[in-house]
């Protein structure tokens, strides 16, 4: 098998860090722009020799704030554009995370979670940006974020990613940590032709059509088609507020109606984006709502407490961004309390508590060691009382 | 004949004309230059569709949004790396990045000495007014010493860089320095600049009689123009560590020219990889 | 003449010198003067009329109808590509 291959097709024994680099390879990413930051160093070094091996780019930039402002331009450029982080990172790259959103441009970044906040704690796992991944950049803007709980979710998740971005014209996140990213594991990878992919929107008026409008979204899906440079669409985009042209227009009026559809543009279309798994949730009474790692301590606990007799389900989270805010609900009908281990000092709990008045228990810790199934069952049995 | 009245300008086929008359002050050196730019992508043989050019924050920075090309108007300091991410996807567009001193020197200078090192495939043209325009005359990174600016209203502190100087060290393969006023040069240099391969660099003077020339007694934008006139030498050999300027100093001149234009091997994330295969 | 060297350029009885047409767009004139000032034959002058935002645009001053050499100068020079000038063909 030549490394020239893009699709490593087969069952491998595969560290996540690099399934996350042949997700990439998988979903025909051509352009990776990066800094090395542990724990995320192997995405990079992984495809710094895959991508050169097919004619592809990788290039490592001074910084992150560089790297995310590459990944904008070489989307626009047409090229399926990826970076990988971690919390220091993630930081820098918020800046252009805004831009992204604000000029509508799909990319991809990675960020495989450590101990924060700051320097923090390089080498061991954290998930401690949950709430950055959706808040990081100011204004008001909506993302889409995966939340891998293996090797082969890595793998999975990063072409889902590559093709929910490429749909909505989003910045879309793969938030992996530090034992997803770091833990090797079986990674099935299918054949090239069974990899899943969605194309960008593109426009039905041709280049030099003056009544192209490229800021107008006529569909319901209020994605509007993208163009590329050089493709003779001569568009302007901008970072600040714009009318349907690509024009600078900062007044109140204009800068409301995009904003809002800037949001619409997922808040309306939840159902289609939004994907977690249900274990034993059928005749739960209580509910764990774990992703990541931790998932995978959650499901342990789930399955003790079950031998236990406790009617305890879990709510696994695949994608944390949009949060199923309507599943809680509907779960709120039927258990008395939910559960919410993580490796932070409550993120996903807080955003749990705005759709149910139920109890909802935190078992937290900030990082650094694997969260253990002891906690999480102890909580369940409180739960449970 | 007496004048006649159109209206229209033979250079309106470069720009947006509906985005007229733009946001620049009367006088400001940004316009001209931005003429002289739109006359190279005309005289280029490059096609128009072929043409890009990108910008971070700043007046300077609006230049892109009246050009019909693809542009982009980026975050403050980020047009490079958004640039070359453009021209490593697509390396047959023409990258110009056009912006201002603060942007490229201050909040982007890291980028674009990374950019330089590399050489990168872009052209970046930088209008250097000596202050930040937009957001009203604050001190910035080209701000001469003892200068005044909003944000050093005792006179300006902190030295100057010394941009050609700048630009010829970190690597760019093409160095000029001209004005608003020597727009004919500036027009054959930014021609130069886009048949070169490799990061090229052009500082442009230009007054802003607003942020700059009028906290500093230079007067209207005219005054600064003139004084560009009566001062300006141009020698193409000039000692680049001697370039610094200081447009209120009687005692020496503001020097122009084409500094440096030299050959350095292209960016090319491949290059080794080829290598080692043959 | 005794004397008195003067040089003459050889081809001077056969090089014209070229006649220009002067067009403006008074509403962007925003006054800076630049194309007044800056004129190689001093065409140009202001006007006492004023635009719409109150600028006085450049016309070309009286006496000085034949003077525009179409140099192109106040066509590049002008920050608000508000004149030029165009060579009048033979």
């Amino acid at each position: 098998m030549s490394a020239e291959e893009r699709v490593l097709t087969g069952s491998h024994f595969m560290l996540g860090d690099h399934a996350c680099a042949e997700g990439a390879m998988a979903a025909g990413c051509s352009f990776f722009a990066g800094y090395p930051i542990t724990p995320s160093t192997e995405i990079a070094e992984r495809l710094a020799a895959r991508l050169p091996a097919v004619g592809a780019i990788f290039v490592q930039m001074e910084d992150e704030l560089a790297s995310m402002a590459a990944l904008v331009g070489a989307s626009l450029a047409g090229a399926r554009a990826m970076s990988a982080t971690s919390g220091p990172g993630f930081s820098l790259m918020m800046e252009n995370v805004g831009m992204a959103a604000m000029m509508e441009v799909p990319c991809v970044v990675v960020n495989v979670q450590r101990g924060a906040p700051s320097t923090g704690l390089p080498t061991l796992v954290g998930q401690a940006d949950m709430m950055q991944a959706k808040w990081g950049s100011h204004g008001d803007y909506e993302i889409v974020a995966y939340s891998p709980s293996s090797p082969q979710e890595c793998f999975d998740q990063v072409i889902k990613a590559f093709n929910t971005a490429d749909r909505w014209r989003i910045p879309v996140f793969v938030m992996a940590d530090e034992l997803i990213g770091h833990m090797t594991e079986r990674v099935v990878i299918p054949p090239a032709d069974r990899i899943p992919r969605v194309e960008r929107k593109r426009p039905r008026h041709k280049p030099g059509d003056e009544s192209f409008l490229p800021f107008l979204a006529e569909d319901e899906d209020l994605v509007p088609p993208i163009v590329h440079a050089g493709e003779g669409y001569r568009v302007n985009f901008d970072s600040l507020t714009h009318d349907e042209k690509g024009y600078p227009a900062t007044f109140a009026e204009p800068h409301d109606r995009l904003v809002r559809r800037l949001v619409d543009k997922i808040r309306l279309h939840t159902d289609q984006i939004i994907e977690y798994e249900e274990i034993f949730l059928a005749d739960a009474e209580v509910a764990v709502i774990a992703y990541g790692s931790t998932a995978r301590s959650a499901r342990r606990a789930v399955n003790e407490a079950r031998q236990q007799g406790l009617r305890v389900g879990l709510l696994r989270l695949i994608t944390v961004w949009p949060f199923p805010g309507s599943k809680v609900r509907e779960l709120s009908n039927q258990v008395k309390a939910f559960v919410v281990p993580e490796l932070n000092l409550g993120q996903m709990s807080r955003e749990t508590e705005r759709f149910t008045s139920l109890p909802v228990i935190g078992v937290n810790h900030a990082g650094g060691v694997m969260m253990a199934p002891g906690p999480i069952l102890e909580a369940i049995r409180e739960a449970a009382r | 004949m007496r004048e006649i009245v159109v209206e229209s300008h033979p250079i309106d086929t470069v720009f947006r004309t509906d985005r007229l008359p733009h946001i620049w002050c009367p006088g400001c050196g940004i316009g001209p230059a931005a003429h002289a730019y739109a006359e190279a992508i005309l005289a280029s043989g490059i096609p128009r569709d072929r043409h890009v050019c990108v910008s971070g924050i700043g007046c300077t920075a609006r230049v892109p949004g009246y050009l019909d090309v693809d542009s982009y108007h980026t975050t403050h300091g980020r047009a490079i790396p958004f640039a070359m991410a453009i021209a490593l996807v697509k390396p047959e567009l023409e990258v110009t990045v056009f912006s201002g001193d603060g942007d490229l020197f201050a909040i982007g200078g890291n980028h674009f000495i990374h950019a330089a090192r590399r050489n990168i495939d872009i052209n970046v043209i930088c209008i250097n007014n000596f202050n930040y325009g937009m957001t009203g005359g604050q001190v910035g990174p080209t701000t001469p010493l003892g200068a005044r600016a909003t944000t050093a209203p005792y006179g300006n502190y902190e030295p100057p860089f010394n941009l050609p100087y700048l630009a010829a060290a970190t690597g760019a393969v093409f160095v000029a320095r001209w004005t608003a006023l020597h727009v004919r040069q500036l027009k054959k240099a930014i021609l130069r600049a886009m048949q070169k391969k490799g990061f090229t660099f052009i500082e442009v003077l230009a007054p802003c009689p607003v942020g700059f020339g009028s906290p500093n007694d230079i007067g209207e934008a005219l005054e600064e123009v003139q004084l560009y006139r009566e001062r300006c030498v141009v020698d193409h050999k000039a000692h680049l560590p001697d370039l610094e300027i200081d447009l209120r100093r009687k005692d020496s001149p503001f020097v122009m020219g084409n500094f440096v234009d030299i050959e350095r091997k292209p960016f090319d994330p491949l290059a080794m990889m080829k290598e080692q295969e043959e | 003449m005794a004397g008195v060297l003067i040089r003459q350029p050889l081809d001077k009885a056969t090089v014209k010198v070229p006649r220009g047409q002067v067009y403006i767009i008074p509403e962007r004139c925003k006054g800076c003067r630049f194309c007044i000032n800056f004129c190689p034959r001093n065409v140009l002058v202001e006007t006492s009329d004023m635009n719409a935002k109150g600028y006085h645009y450049p016309v070309v001053a009286e006496g000085k109808e034949e003077a525009c050499i179409a140099c192109q100068f106040c066509s590049i020079i002008c920050p608000e590509f508000a004149i030029y000038s165009e060579e009048i063909g033979e």
